[in-house]
This record gives structure tokens, C-alpha cells and sequence, in this order.
């Protein structure tokens, strides 16, 4: 068994550290928000989880770009790798979203427009895998992956337009009326410091389980290809 | 020509546009000609729109209040419930009988196919809706002929095929191939959906162009778009 | 006319062809032999442009394969053991919609030709699904040929027919050649491979293990051979 790269494995110490400081910085050196409470502290993680999400999707489409020009099969793993991540990430994103929102509004989904973009890049996210997990051959799974990832990446900030002009021309009553408000409120320096290392920190938490996820997908190959040379023996 | 096989030969001459147009021709030819046959796909989605109509009325109540409301909804539903049959279909016929590869061998660029389809599939989901409209229309006491709507069924029924075909020749190489397309083609063709059925209730209800112009933006953006996505990815799909 | 070299396809991690050298001259009819599953389709696909090679140099007529196979198409005619043929629409439509395609000229003329030629001409009218499956591989093989292709590429054509339909598959062949096109066959049948072609190339363990030339042996050693060059 291939042992861990180095580093991969200092990448992994630093990630988990910096997640450390984010919790301490959410819960203990960010002040209460006025309005909503401590409630409110789950936005740093809500924010951040969209946007991995979203960064998941635009490398999982750039993936499939590439691989589509180059062939070469570790670009497919970068892009199922990032879909999986994805995955996880924008259902954190939503669900946080509607724990934020309950005690706000006294309801657990508001349509509003990122709210609704993110589950319909769920669904894509979704769709992607069952495509892939529906065709046997190898080449074909990829090159269908990409493709698919590229289509679905584009469509997304066509679908958020559209339903946030969707919002503006008929407002919903539950919510604020202004569809970009989304719980608006001002955020003082050491929220801001928060917030912004929370994004940090969860890209980094992304970029070590891509590295890892991809580790993953190679070895499996590799077992893959243990077995064929097993079996024409 | 006396001789048995002919001549080692050429293929017909003319300009390469020529020939591209022509081959674009040959498929949506073929795909009338045997739909003339057979009759199946226009079969099943005219029926399959009907059915979805009927359970709207019992679900929805349609008193003529909510009709106003709702009809550009139904509409659009039953549309592309009814389209995603057709694709499915149209690609089906193509993959099952090995006729994909009689496509493919074509001294033309794999472009042409897909123009071609996608042709055959709107003229297909065209008529469908110019049967449905009408229909609706009686059932309802609806007045749906007005001649903005025709655009904007235009503009969404092009943008819903021209994803779609692109999607359904991915979908019917899988083993999962009937469930596949609409999980795939829904999440990624909504913004038409919602433009659609926004710009229709406008025009249903009278209401002045700028009231609804950013929908139709909105729908020949989309179009565009992916139109040169599917033009560019197309080739993708099919080689080997 | 075809020059392979090198040629590796392999589908995820599994190879069919390992480094597969392949060359056939203008007018030679070369038969490819092997054991099922030996990759002869894999190889005619990739000849046909309709598979991608995943490693090796593909030419025909000097045209690259896979970057000029949009040229290459016009030279080739392909009939593989599915009839790629419309059920709901009759042969007269469906040789003119491949003629329509495929830019063949003076099409009025060449359907009725093509028809005569694999002795269909009566059914001219009749819907293929309506065919026997004899009857649908000679249209195919008449679609093959509607363009007058330079290069013909047959997957089994011999499978499925009727004894009568064979001997004019035969014919067709022996004519074809002598109008000096180029054919590539692949096939199970040994005995009509060996009689047909002016070589015999078998396919195992991804290459071709041995290429026996018309004359070089006799006809009924043919067989002996096969079995030890793919049991080996």
C-alpha cells in the first residue's frame, strides 16, 4: 500500500488546525449578533459551505474541459472527486441555510434565489453521478462526465438570474421583501475577520479532501488494473 | 451503367455547405417519413399531454379565477413532459438499431446530425403543442391565440430541444436510459421553463411588453448559449 | 492504402489491442481471423473512424485516422453484422436517405442499380421491418456500397444469411475486388475466408499472430494452423 505522501499529510495537519481556530473564531471571538442572536453564527459556515459548493462545480467543469482536450484520466478524477465534495458541501450550505432561517423567519425555507440555485446545483450534482454510475465503459463515463459537467456549470448563473428576477417582479411574502437581503446585517471587523477565515479555512478543507479523494481514485485504478492482469493470467 | 458496381468513385460534388444542408435535410426527411409510418412518437406524447392535462383539472380545480393564474403553468409542465418522451424516443430509435453508427459513417461533419435532430425533435414537440393549444383552449374556454404566444413557445420549445437533444444522446447509451433524461434535462433547462411560463402568463393576461421583456431576454439568451455549448460538445458525445 | 502501426486500444484499463501492425494494398482483399472477443470488430471500428485508437498511427488512402476521418468517410463503406437499417421506412427510402447523406450523386440512378445488384429489386417498395434478416443484410451491404466506396469494411457479413444470400455476398465480393477496391473482412468462417481472400491475417493476443498469403498453404491446413497460432 502506497503510504501518504508527506504532503498530503502536512497539508492535513494544517487543515484540521485551521479548523480548530475557525471554531474558536464562530463561537468565541466573534461578537453576538444584535439582532438574531447566536443564531446568526451559522452563517461563517453557511457562506462558506456555498461556496465550496460552487468552486466544487467550477473545477469539476474545468476538469472535464481539460480532460476533454487532453485525455488524460487523472483530469476525470479531479472532476468526480470534486462533484462528491460538492455534494456534501452544498447539502451542509442548504441545510445550514434553513437552521439560520427558522428562528429568523419562523420558516425553513424562503425561496430565495441562492437558496433555491443551491439546491438545483445539488440536483445537477446529483444527476452527474447517476449519468456516470448508468454507463459501464470507462472512456465513455468521462468524457460524458465532462461534458455534462460543463452544461450543467453553465447553467447555473443562467437559473440564478432567472429566479432572482423571478423574486424581484413577485416578491414572496415570507422574507424580506428584497430578494439580496437574505438576512442582511452589518458586520462588525471581528466578524468579518471570521468570516473570512472561515472561507479559508473550508477551502483548504477542500483542497485536502480532493487531494485525498483523488488519491483514492487512483488506487482503486490501480486495483482495477491488479485484476485484469490477475485474471488473463 | 452496365457495370456491376460502378466506377471507383466519387461522392456527388457540390460546396461542403451544400452538403451539410443537404444532410441536415436527409434526417428531419427521414424522421418525418417514419413517423408517417409509424406514428408512435406523436402518438404517445399527444396522448401522454392529454393525460397530464386531465389530472391537472382534478388536482388543481381550475375555476376560472385560478385558470388565469395557472394555464401558462400547465401549459409548460405538459410540454415538457410530453418533449422528454419525444427525445427519448427519437434518440432511442437511433441507438437500438445500430443506425447511430449509419449516422456517424457520413462523409459530414458530426455537427450536421445534431442540427439535424434537433430540427426533427422541435418540428415533432411543434406539432404536439399546436394539437395541445387548441385543445386546451375548447376545454377551458381559454383564449390562447394570441400571436406573441407563438414566440414565446418558439423561443422555449428551442431552447428546451436544443439541450435536450444534446442530453438524450448522452442518456440513451445508459443502462438507466428512460429516467436518466429527465433528471438530467429538468435541472438545466429550468430557466426556460420559468421564462416561458412568466412571459406566457404576460401575454395571456394583456400585459405591455415591458412587463415581461426581460423573460424573453432571458430565453433567447439561454438559447444562444446553449446552442454553442451543444455545437461545441456535440462532437464529444458521439466519437469513440 | 491501410497502414497500421502500433496500434493500442484498450477500454479503461482493460486492452484488446496490444500494438497491432496492420497493412493492406490497394485491391488486396484481406480476410482477419480470430477467436471471439480476439478484438477483429474492435479493429474494424477503429478502420471505420467509428472508434478512436487509444495509442498508434491509423491511415487510409493516406489520410489520418482519427484527425482526417471526416475525408476518410467519403472512401469507405462500412457493413457491420447489424443492419443499421430503418424498420419503419422501405428500402427505397432508407438507400435514399443514406444516398441523401452521404452525397451521392445521380442518386435516382444508383438506387435501382444498387438494388439489382444485391437482387432486391422486387421488394424495392416493402418496409425492412418487413425483411428477413437475409434480406436486411444484403440492403445493408447494398448501403455499403451506394457511394461507390474505394474501401470496404465488412464485420461477419456472412453471419446470419441464408446459403443463397452468401453465394451473392460472394459474388459481390469477387466482383468488388476485381474492379480493384480494397476489402477487409473479418469473419468466423475460415473455409470461405481462405477461399475469398488473397490473404488470411489471424487476430490473437491483440496482434496479428500470423498472415498467410493465398497459395502459401493449403486450404486444409488452414485450420490446423488457425488452432495453433491461437491456442499458443
Amino acid at each position: 500500500m502506497e503510504p501518504v505522501p508527506r504532503n498530503l499529510k502536512i497539508l492535513s495537519g494544517i487543515t484540521i488546525a485551521m479548523f480548530v481556530i475557525a471554531l474558536y473564531m464562530v463561537f468565541i471571538y466573534a461578537p453576538r449578533e444584535a439582532v438574531m442572536g447566536d443564531v446568526q453564527r451559522v452563517f461563517y459556515f453557511h457562506v462558506a459551505a456555498g461556496w465550496v459548493g460552487a468552486l466544487a462545480f467550477l473545477v469539476t467543469a474545468i476538469a472535464g474541459g481539460v480532460y476533454l482536450a487532453k485525455r488524460n484520466p487523472k483530469w476525470d478524477r479531479v472532476a468526480v472527486a470534486s462533484v462528491e465534495i460538492g455534494v456534501v458541501f452544498t447539502f451542509i450550505n442548504i441545510v445550514s441555510g434553513a437552521i439560520w432561517a427558522r428562528p429568523i423567519w419562523n420558516t425553513w425555507w424562503t425561496w430565495d434565489p441562492r437558496l433555491v440555485t443551491a439546491t438545483i446545483m445539488l440536483l445537477l450534482y446529483l444527476a452527474y453521478l447517476m449519468l456516470r454510475q448508468g454507463i459501464d465503459d470507462p472512456d465513455r463515463r468521462a468524457r460524458f462526465g465532462s461534458i455534462y459537467g460543463i452544461v450543467a456549470f453553465v447553467s447555473v448563473p443562467i437559473t440564478f438570474l432567472s429566479i432572482r428576477i423571478f423574486r424581484t417582479i413577485h416578491p414572496v411574502v415570507i422574507g424580506s421583501g428584497d430578494p439580496s437581503a437574505e438576512g442582511a446585517f452589518d458586520m462588525t471587523p471581528p466578524m468579518l475577520q471570521a468570516f473570512m477565515f472561515s472561507l479559508l479555512t473550508f477551502t483548504f478543507i477542500y483542497a485536502t479532501l480532493l487531494w485525498y479523494r483523488m488519491r483514492l481514485g487512483r488506487l482503486s485504478e490501480q486495483v482495477e488494473k491488479r485484476k485484469m492482469e490477475m485474471m488473463s493470467i | 451503367m452496365a457495370e456491376g458496381v460502378g466506377a471507383v468513385g466519387r461522392v456527388g460534388r457540390g460546396s461542403a455547405l451544400g452538403g451539410y444542408l443537404r444532410a441536415i435535410g436527409a434526417i428531419v426527411w427521414k424522421d418525418i417519413a417514419a413517423e408517417l409510418r409509424s406514428r408512435e412518437l406523436l402518438g404517445s406524447m399527444l396522448v401522454f399531454a392529454l393525460l397530464v392535462i386531465l389530472i391537472f383539472n382534478f388536482a388543481l380545480e381550475l375555476d376560472l379565477r385560478v385558470r388565469q393564474t395557472v394555464t401558462s403553468g400547465v401549459l409548460w409542465v405538459t410540454f415538457a413532459f410530453a418533449g422528454t418522451l419525444g427525445l427519448n424516443r427519437s434518440m432511442a430509435i437511433e441507438k437500438d438499431r445500430g443506425c447511430l453508427d449509419g449516422l456517424l459513417l457520413a462523409p459530414v461533419d458530426r455537427s450536421a446530425l445534431y442540427f439535424g435532430k434537433v430540427l426533427s425533435n422541435l418540428l415533432f414537440m411543434i406539432i404536439v403543442e399546436a394539437i395541445i393549444l387548441p385543445l386546451y383552449s375548447l376545454l377551458y374556454n381559454v383564449n390562447l391565440f394570441q400571436p406573441g404566444l407563438i414566440v414565446v413557445i418558439l423561443l422555449g420549445s428551442i431552447g428546451y430541444v436544443v439541450v435536450g437533444t444534446l442530453l438524450s444522446a448522452m442518456a440513451v447509451q445508459a443502462r438507466t436510459r428512460d429516467i436518466l433524461l429527465p433528471i438530467l434535462l429538468f435541472p438545466v433547462v429550468l430557466p426556460v421553463l420559468v421564462a416561458a411560463v412568466r412571459a406566457t402568463t404576460g401575454i395571456l393576461q394583456g400585459l405591455p411588453l415591458e412587463d415581461f421583456q426581460a423573460w424573453l431576454n432571458l430565453l433567447i439568451a439561454y438559447d444562444a448559449i446553449f446552442l454553442g455549448v451543444a455545437i461545441v460538445t456535440f462532437d464529444y458525445v458521439v466519437e469513440e | 492504402m491501410i497502414k497500421v502501426r502500433g496500434l493500442v486500444k484498450a477500454f479503461g484499463v482493460k486492452p484488446v489491442l496490444r500494438g497491432l501492425d496492420f497493412q493492406v494494398d490497394e485491391g488486396e482483399f484481406v480476410a482477419v481471423v480470430g477467436p471471439n472477443g480476439a478484438g477483429k470488430t474492435t479493429l474494424l471500428r477503429i478502420l471505420a473512424s467509428l472508434t478512436r485508437p487509444t495509442m498508434g498511427e491509423v491511415s487510409l488512402a493516406g489520410l489520418q485516422l482519427p484527425g482526417q476521418s471526416g475525408a476518410a468517410r467519403k472512401i469507405l463503406g462500412v457493413v457491420s453484422h447489424q443492419p443499421l437499417l430503418y424498420g419503419d421506412l422501405t428500402a427505397d427510402q432508407n438507400l435514399r436517405f443514406f444516398g441523401r447523406l452521404y452525397g451521392v450523386a445521380e442518386l435516382e440512378d444508383r438506387i435501382p442499380e444498387v438494388l439489382e445488384i444485391v437482387r432486391l429489386s422486387p421488394r424495392r417498395y416493402d418496409l425492412v421491418r418487413e425483411y428477413s434478416r437475409g434480406m436486411q443484410q444484403r440492403l445493408a451491404i447494398g448501403r455499403g456500397i451506394l457511394h461507390r466506396p474505394e474501401l470496404l469494411l465488412f464485420d461477419e457479413p456472412h453471419t446470419g444469411l441464408d446459403p443463397d444470400s452468401a453465394d451473392m455476398l460472394d459474388d459481390l465480393l469477387i466482383k468488388v475486388t476485381g474492379e480493384g477496391r480494397t476489402v477487409v473482412m473479418t469473419s468466423h468462417d475460415l473455409i470461405r475466408a481462405g477461399e475469398l481472400a488473397s490473404r488470411v491475417d489471424i487476430l490473437s493476443g491483440g496482434k496479428i499472430a500470423r498472415s498467410v498469403k493465398r497459395g502459401e498453404i493449403d486450404p486444409g491446413e488452414l485450420n490446423a494452423l488457425y488452432y495453433q497460432v491461437t491456442r499458443g
